[in-house]
């Protein structure tokens, strides 16, 4: 419960923090050459200036800017993100449409970047300045260097092209109806290569900070007194030091969050996936300014939501947060 | 100097400056291996690589040599990522010193800020940007600038967490000396270093973020980027792969020689870590 | 029986290491049933001899010669089984620091038991019962409450407690204390060696006890060994070594030893220069959200330092001494109560309230900003108060002279100097701005004990050259005892006790400085 109470603490503290995105987007938004109603009427096809100006009172846009602002804060309060006049629906719809194939892309990155990079990073760490460890530190290097989008590219080239394993794009093969096990399996088909392409990155961080992690966890103290008490190496590293050389890893995954959204939008548009990401994009060239925006504030909640996720895993593994009490 | 000894020490930081010695020796010859235009039409398109000893690395749906691109994309990659960069530097810098030297509102409310920012993710907002200021490679790296800064923040508000309740500050204060002093002449100099290899970190991810824009074709269309000849690369790339194949190396090698500079940076600024004991 | 003997042990540090070997034709025997006290400042080699004797030592040492056996067993042909067979069961280690030996992340009662079921295969039901009972042994308060506990949930000398427990757990042969008590309060240091000492009694355990204070020897040691740059250069029995010593450097260490003795009284000005009126400070939870106990770190403390004297401050941690010593620089803002200088309130601005008052800093190797130059450092003060650099430079080597550093030394860098060098310079930078009043904060402890009598003396000397009134805040009496006319014992930010140093240790009027000058090891030797 204590764990709870912290966590939530945490949460209501990034409650400023959303209302400062919040106002920054509302700025951008008055930045911007032109409003939804020029996106509008360019859609329609034009229009006299008194249409403009209705419309403009229609959608409040002639109000004061901190009248303005109260509508978009108390608008955006009821989830109501505004309406998309590229898709012809609301941006609250188009969005839930397209988030399920991004967080299905998002987890399974994570996990394999995660799971490989906790993997590699104590066997490098392990085995330091000997041949694995050079072999996978400078595989973690390759990895970090390497544009996600060539990467994705070039893995269609090799598997999708000549080798002809897996499919190029698309969530699912769209030309059969498949369901139950085989649509599982098909749909985990097309998720490989975005997910290896999306997840490298990644892996290559996961890698290094484990690798340092346990690096600087075997030089402490009770490391020490580990072996002092006759322990086995193996049991010294799984029992004593592996548990505390996660803890910045854990950190990491809130951390990362971010980065991993935007980078899901290139990946989504290399691999032709229905998601988040690739909406981001087309709202860009559309010039949809309502649906970018609302993509961030969801993308924003989500982080925050990740956070408060990672705040609760961290202060179970480790003692002495709760404590600070 | 010690740490330069202990640079040129390291073999990452050797090779990794060697290739980015390489990259800027591509860069600042462009104008004389490729003089003119190189978007400018020079060939027949879609040229393979040894094919016309003209094109010794081909040329590109639009006709345009692949090898000139390369060498002014050098140019541009380079600039932008020093610049916005310097740009995220100076911003962080001045926002994690002063958060992290006086604590309390100050810190509250700057760290706010910084969160707001890093909780946005960092391609979206430049896209944000690029979608309301426009996509000229001057408001590019401005932006990219922009997007990159709160890392600085956090780690140079780490180091003056840490610094500022040092004995030695401590015996500034009570010698009577200015915050400025405080903070400009005793502890900055001693927070730089790990902000120093930081910032190689900042250069790799601000080159990326350019070509990721320039892969979606969001970046600015009259600048020879890489990323940009990359997307171009997609339509065909069934067959004639190697249009996106070359500069994706290209990116892949400097990023590489600024993450092995970086390294190397670490290991001569902080020896007792480096060894990986 | 001879539990552990090594002969001409020699370790060899890695290549660029300050000198070649780390100990050299090292000798030392250790018999069943008594304790053996290893005695040297930093950098003999003493720590060095222990991990060897575990197979610990740190990467790139390694064993070149000589022979080390437990009870006959060669331990210099142990491959890593072997070690692991002995290492808990046969012999075992106590550490220094108890805050950061055990895992933060395990419970007591896991990082116990470990002992028990990796060794024996005991279940954990046994194992369970087994550690209450070593807990109840050491004396720890609720023994089953502290099986649940996080470490960091004890306080330092329960934590020792549980790492003696945990090392006598399988009942070794020969158990080795490195500085086990040195980061430990004085009266709860004077606990844990007496645990150490009945405990091996009752087990008959072989001790080897590392450690850099003849009080503690004094305290505890059937035997002793003198180290001093990687060899050993006086070994014999207790009473031998302490009170006939025949190396030149065991006397001096003996004579470097602080004792309780304090030196007559000398005349002392009426009036004071420095007096502080019901100071209170008070560490408030901070924050909209966090609900932490508010921390009375300085609770009405009233105190006069007379002009030309020494006062010092004695306390424990938590005693709110550093926090008196903040106050009165100005570092920190006292929620009530008045610091006056002169008789005229301490100005709240530092610029003022430099000339008035200067801090001599505990630490030498975080005092000095390690990027620009002594002189700078020395000087800098003065020239923000409006000397100009060219003279405030020039003082600045006569500063150095004045203790009795070389003047030319002022454009070196901070790790030019060794740490008894680094604490001078910090005197002279205190000593810059010409203060009314020198406040040293502990400004000794981190030092060797024969490096700490060098600049105890220098105080000594400068107190007579320039009449200084200087504000000591300690932690050990007989540090106190040396240089000061005054003391001030102070416990959970209240004074118990104040007076004339004589005065005090002769006749202590309150049960807990009774109980601190109790808690001085080896008071029999070397006290008054």
């Amino acid at each position: 419960m204590r764990i709870l109470r912290l966590a939530g603490r945490r949460l209501a503290a990034s409650l400023p923090t959303l209302l400062i995105i919040l106002a920054g987007m509302f700025l951008l938004l008055q930045l911007a050459p032109g409003d939804t109603v020029d996106a509008l009427m360019a859609q329609i096809g034009g229009g006299d200036a008194a249409f403009a100006a209705e419309m403009r009172r229609f959608y409040g846009l002639d109000a004061g800017v901190p009248a303005q602002l109260w509508n978009y804060l108390s608008r955006l309060a009821t989830l109501d993100l505004g309406h998309s006049a590229i898709y012809g629906k609301s941006v609250a719809t188009v969005i839930l449409e397209r988030l399920p194939a991004t967080l299905l892309l998002m987890v399974s990155a994570l996990s394999f970047a995660f799971s490989f990079g906790l993997v590699l990073g104590v066997i490098a760490a392990r085995r330091v300045n000997r041949w694995p460890d050079t072999l996978i530190s400078t595989l973690g290097l390759i990895f970090y260097a390497t544009p996600s989008f060539w990467f994705g590219l070039m893995a269609i080239v090799v598997f999708s092209v000549h080798l002809q394993w897996l499919p190029a794009g698309g969530l699912s093969d769209i030309t059969r109806s498949l369901s139950g096990l085989a649509a599982v399996v098909d749909v985990a088909r097309h998720l490989v290569l975005p997910t290896l392409t999306l997840g490298l990155i990644f892996l290559a961080i996961y890698l290094r900070i484990m690798r340092a992690s346990m690096l600087e966890v075997l030089s402490l103290d009770f490391v020490r007194t580990a072996r002092a008490k006759g322990l086995s190496e193996t049991r010294v590293v799984a029992r004593h030091v592996l548990r505390n050389a996660m803890l910045p890893m854990v950190t990491l995954i809130g951390l990362q969050a971010g980065t991993m959204l935007g980078g899901s939008v290139v990946v989504e548009s290399v691999f032709a996936l229905p998601g988040l990401g690739r909406l981001a994009y087309e709202s860009v060239v559309q010039r949809d300014l309502n649906t970018l925006l609302g993509i961030i504030f969801v993308s924003a909640l989500l982080v925050i939501a990740i956070n408060f996720l990672v705040d609760i895993l961290y202060a179970r593994l480790d003692p002495r947060i709760s404590a600070e009490e | 100097m010690r740490a330069l000894r202990a640079f040129l020490r390291s073999p990452a930081a050797v090779i990794g400056s060697v290739i980015l010695l390489a990259v800027l020796v591509m860069g600042v010859s462009a104008h004389w291996f490729y003089p003119g235009d190189p978007l400018g039409l020079a060939g027949r398109p879609l040229q393979w690589p040894g094919q016309n000893p003209r094109f010794p690395l081909g040329t590109d749906p639009s006709g345009r040599d692949i090898a000139a691109q390369l060498f002014h994309g050098a140019r541009v990659s380079l600039l932008i990522g020093f610049v916005a960069t310097a740009i995220a530097a100076l911003i962080g810098i001045a926002i994690g010193a002063l958060a992290g030297f006086y604590g309390g509102a100050v810190d509250t409310a700057l760290m706010r800020v910084t969160e707001a920012f890093q909780t946005v993710p960092n391609f979206l907002l430049l896209l944000v940007l690029v979608a309301v200021f426009g996509s000229t490679i001057e408001t590019v790296t401005i932006a990219i600038g922009i997007v990159s800064w709160p890392p600085v923040a956090r780690l140079t508000r780490a180091e003056f967490l840490t610094l500022r309740t040092r004995d030695f500050v401590q015996a500034c204060r009570v010698q009577g000396l200015s915050d400025a002093h405080l903070i400009l002449r005793e502890v900055l100099p001693n927070a730089l270093p790990p902000v120093i290899v930081y910032a190689s970190v900042v250069m790799a991810v601000a080159i990326l973020l350019e070509s990721a824009l320039a892969f979606l074709q969001l970046s600015d269309p009259n600048v020879p980027s890489w990323g940009n000849l990359i997307g171009l690369g997609r339509n065909v790339l069934r067959t004639e792969w190697y249009v996106s194949a070359i500069p994706g190396v290209a990116i892949l090698l400097t990023i590489l020689g600024v993450s092995l500079v970086g390294q190397g940076l670490n290991d001569a600024l902080n020896p007792r870590l480096a060894s990986g004991r | 029986m001879t539990r552990l003997l090594v002969e001409n042990l020699t370790v060899r540090l890695p290549r660029g290491a300050d000198r070649e070997y780390a100990i050299e034709d090292v000798s030392l025997s250790l018999e069943a049933g008594e304790i053996l006290c290893v005695v040297g400042e930093s950098g003999s080699g003493k720590s060095v001899t222990a991990s060897a004797l575990m197979g610990l030592l740190a990467p790139g040492l390694v064993v070149t010669g000589g022979r080390m056996a437990l009870s006959g067993l060669d331990l210099r042909g142990l491959g890593p089984a072997g070690w692991r067979a002995i290492r808990g069961r046969r012999i075992a280690m106590v550490f220094q620091e108890p805050m950061t030996a055990l895992n933060p992340l395990m419970t007591v009662g896991a990082q116990i038991g470990e002992m028990w079921r990796v060794h024996l295969g005991l279940d954990a039901r046994e194992a369970r019962r087994r550690a209450i009972a070593a807990l109840t042994e050491v004396r720890l308060p609720d023994p089953e409450g502290a099986l649940r506990a996080y470490p960091h949930e004890l306080s330092g000398g329960q934590r020792q407690r549980v790492m003696i427990a945990m090392a006598l757990a399988l009942e070794p042969e020969v158990l080795i204390c490195d500085e086990p008590t040195t980061a430990l309060d004085v009266t709860t240091q004077a606990q844990v060696l007496a645990l150490i000492k009945d405990l091996q009694r009752r087990h008959g355990t072989a001790v080897m006890f590392i450690t850099h204070d003849f009080g503690v020897v004094a305290e505890i040691a059937d035997r002793v060994a003198v180290m001093r740059l990687g060899r050993v250069v006086e070994q014999g029995t207790a009473r031998e070594v302490l009170t006939a010593p025949q190396h030149d450097y065991t006397r001096a260490l003996l004579r470097a030893v602080p004792g309780l003795r304090a030196p007559p009284p000398r005349p002392l000005a009426a009036e004071a220069v420095l007096e502080l009126r019901g100071l209170t400070k008070t560490y408030a939870s901070r924050g909209l959200f966090r609900r932490r106990r508010p921390v009375r770190a300085l609770d009405g403390v009233s105190l006069a330092l007379r002009r030309g004297a020494t006062l010092a401050i004695v306390g424990e941690s938590g005693s709110g001494k550093s926090t008196l010593a903040r106050c009165v620089v100005r570092l920190l803002a006292a929620d009530g109560g008045e610091v006056l200088i002169g008789g005229a309130p301490l100005p709240a601005r530092r610029r003022e309230a430099a000339r008035l008052v200067q801090m001599v800093f505990q630490d030498p190797y975080a005092s000095l900003n390690p990027r620009r130059r002594v002189g700078a450092q020395v000087a800098q003060g003065p020239i923000a108060a409006g000397t100009p650099p060219a003279q405030a430079l020039a003082e600045a080597r006569e500063l150095f002279t004045l203790v009795g550093l070389d003047p030319a030394a002022v454009d070196r860098f901070p790790h030019e100097f060794s740490g008894g060098q680094r604490q001078r310079i910090g005197i002279a930078r205190a000593l810059a701005m010409r203060p009314q009043v020198l406040v040293a904060d502990e400004p000794v402890s981190a030092l060797d004990v024969s490096v700490q009598a060098q600049v105890l003396a220098l105080l000594r000397e400068l107190q007579h050259r320039l009449g200084l009134s200087i504000l000591f805040i300690t932690h050990d009496l007989r540090v106190a005892a040396q240089l000061c006319d005054e003391v001030a014992v102070m416990r959970g930010g209240v004074v118990e006790e104040a007076g004339p140093i004589g005065a005090v240790f002769a006749a202590p009027r309150s049960e807990y400085t009774r109980s601190l000058i109790a808690a001085i090891p080896g008071r029999a030797l070397f006290g008054a």
